[in-house]
């Protein structure tokens, strides 16, 4: 059937289920956060504008709204149709200031950019800090290895594409502390929690 | 779908689920985050006006509302107990605005909600504790300012806290703090436990659990994940020691565990039992008996 012309472009819709999904998607996120370098499912049936993922836009919807400020990198602010959803559904003001933003979104993780762009919190309110929602393609194990709250012992994971230089970059954020920021990877069917306590070990 | 739950009791009302809109759940869920990026550190928050007096634990009830989910099971204690006036109201008040299972078994529950005590049964990975906290700041009492405390926690100046302990100890030759025993958590951020006997503190350390922390009157969430080291302060002459029990459960016969007197009658007599009332009833229904023992059979009838 040929659309209008002059209709409205479709939007995306929301969670089926608000409360719940809401719901679901922050307990994996927190779960993911309390045990750092670990995948944890998060089940997401949205269908948001390319080249948002399900999972990043569950964790849009779970979190933002009018109070948090997003960010979002080249390769999502080159789709309008993200912004617009996130907009809709979230209330959240799109910022191009990365410096201002509470969340950041990043689709194209390879040009992962500097964590010093963002806020790191202020010596007396550490947790006015940017967390970073990044959109990888899987995750594994063994590349990366942590140690830090949320982990007995070590944790290895992997996930792609990442810059090379994450663990040094990890451990610059680590430097900080209780300043920096929190990062959570997306990849398809899961979450991944990497907070600013996360210690890289450094094999040489 | 996603209708809101009525209470059968209430008719005309109906809530949100965990009776918490969105918005606030949101805001707490962000809060909940950020204290686990910062273990130890007390996240601000808006809290909420809850249908519960301050002293009830508004701020725990707040962070379990914003975690629980449909398929949580929801255990409740105050003091130890599931079956005190405060337990038995906020699971009630769960079981109406969310209509989630409760248990009164530690190692059934995935959400366990508590009032100054940690259970005996050692908790499991996966599982989530909230304490209600009155007073979040370890040092108000020694720093009445709260832009001070903030200042002092930014530099990790902890001098204040250590020169209390070592009052208690110059007046009493030994520290006397025995409830909201202070800690460190991973090596930074001295923490309020909520007034728990220093006898749980211990349990922090390295808990396989997430612990969660809601002050409400207080505006503050803090938290400790799973495996984070939890020091008790002390002194290297004064070394932390939690409280020992002379004299095993009453009725359960349980020994390493926190013991509650109870007055048996006004002519002085009393014994000591478990404060963890399903601890001990787990254990009687194991058929462990103490020296105030029924016989089991009628122990298993209640
Ligand atoms: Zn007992």
């Amino acid at each position: 059937m040929a659309i209008p012309a002059l209709a409205v472009p479709a939007l995306a819709a929301g969670f089926a289920d608000p409360v719940h999904d809401a719901q679901r998607s922050f307990a994996a996120v927190m779960r993911a956060m309390s045990e750092p370098g670990l995948p944890v499912p998060l089940a997401s049936d949205l269908d948001p504008p390319a080249p948002l993922s399900r999972e990043a836009a569950a964790c849009a919807l779970a979190l933002l709204d009018y109070e948090t400020p997003v960010f979002l990198d080249a390769a999502l602010s080159a789709a309008p149709a993200v912004a617009a959803f996130l907009r809709f559904h979230t209330g959240a003001p799109v910022v191009d200031d990365p410096a201002a933003a509470r969340f950041a979104f990043i689709a194209d993780a390879a040009a992962l950019p500097d964590f010093g762009a963002f806020a790191q919190g202020e010596p007396d309110y550490p947790d006015r800090s940017a967390t970073l929602i990044v959109q990888v393609s899987d995750f594994g194990t063994g590349a990366i290895v942590l140690e830090g709250p949320g982990i007995k012992g070590r944790r290895s994971f992997s996930a792609a594409p990442l810059p090379s230089d994450l663990p040094a970059r990890l451990a610059a954020n680590r430097a900080l502390y209780p300043l920096g920021i929190d990062l959570i990877l997306t990849a398809p069917g899961g979450v991944l929690g990497l907070p600013r306590t996360v210690k890289p070990v450094m094999e040489d | 779908m996603n209708a809101p739950v009525t209470a059968s009791s209430m008719p005309a009302i109906t809530y949100n689920f965990a009776y918490l809109d969105e918005q606030t759940k949101r805001m707490i869920r962000r809060a909940i985050l950020k204290a686990i990026a910062i273990p130890g550190y007390q996240v601000p928050f808006a809290s909420r006006e809850m249908p519960m007096p301050y002293g009830w634990g508004t701020g725990g009830v707040q962070v379990t509302a914003a975690i629980l989910g449909a398929d949580d099971v929801l255990k409740v204690i105050d003091q130890g107990s599931d079956d005190t006036t405060n337990a038995v109201a906020i699971r009630t008040f769960f079981e109406t605005t969310a209509g989630v299972a409760t248990t009164t078994r530690t190692q059934d529950a995935t959400i366990i909600q508590t009032r100054h005590r940690i259970p005996e049964a050692e908790l499991k990975a996966g599982q989530t504790i909230v304490f209600q906290v009155p007073i979040p700041e370890p040092l108000r009492y020694l720093e009445p300012r709260e832009t001070e405390t903030r200042r002092l926690h930014a530099l990790a100046d902890y001098g204040l806290m250590q020169v209390k302990l070592y009052e208690d100890i110059a007046r009493h030759g030994h520290i006397a703090t025995t409830y909201a025993y202070p800690v460190k958590v991973e090596g930074r951020y001295v923490m309020d436990p909520s007034p728990i006997p220093k006898f749980d503190n211990p349990k922090m350390n390295d808990s396989p659990a997430l612990q969660l922390f809601g002050a409400g009157r207080e505006k503050r969430i803090y938290a400790i994940p799973p495996h984070t080291q939890v020091v008790s302060l002390d002194f290297e002459d004064h070394p932390f020691k939690v409280q020992a029990f002379k004299e095993p459960c009453a009725l359960c016969g349980a020994t390493g565990v926190y013991l509650d007197e109870v007055i048996l009658d006004d002519k002085g007599g009393r014994m000591f039992v478990c404060s963890d009332t399903d601890h001990c009833s787990t254990r009687q229904a194991e058929g462990h008996t103490g020296t105030m023992s029924a016989p089991y059979q009628e122990a298993a009838h209640d």
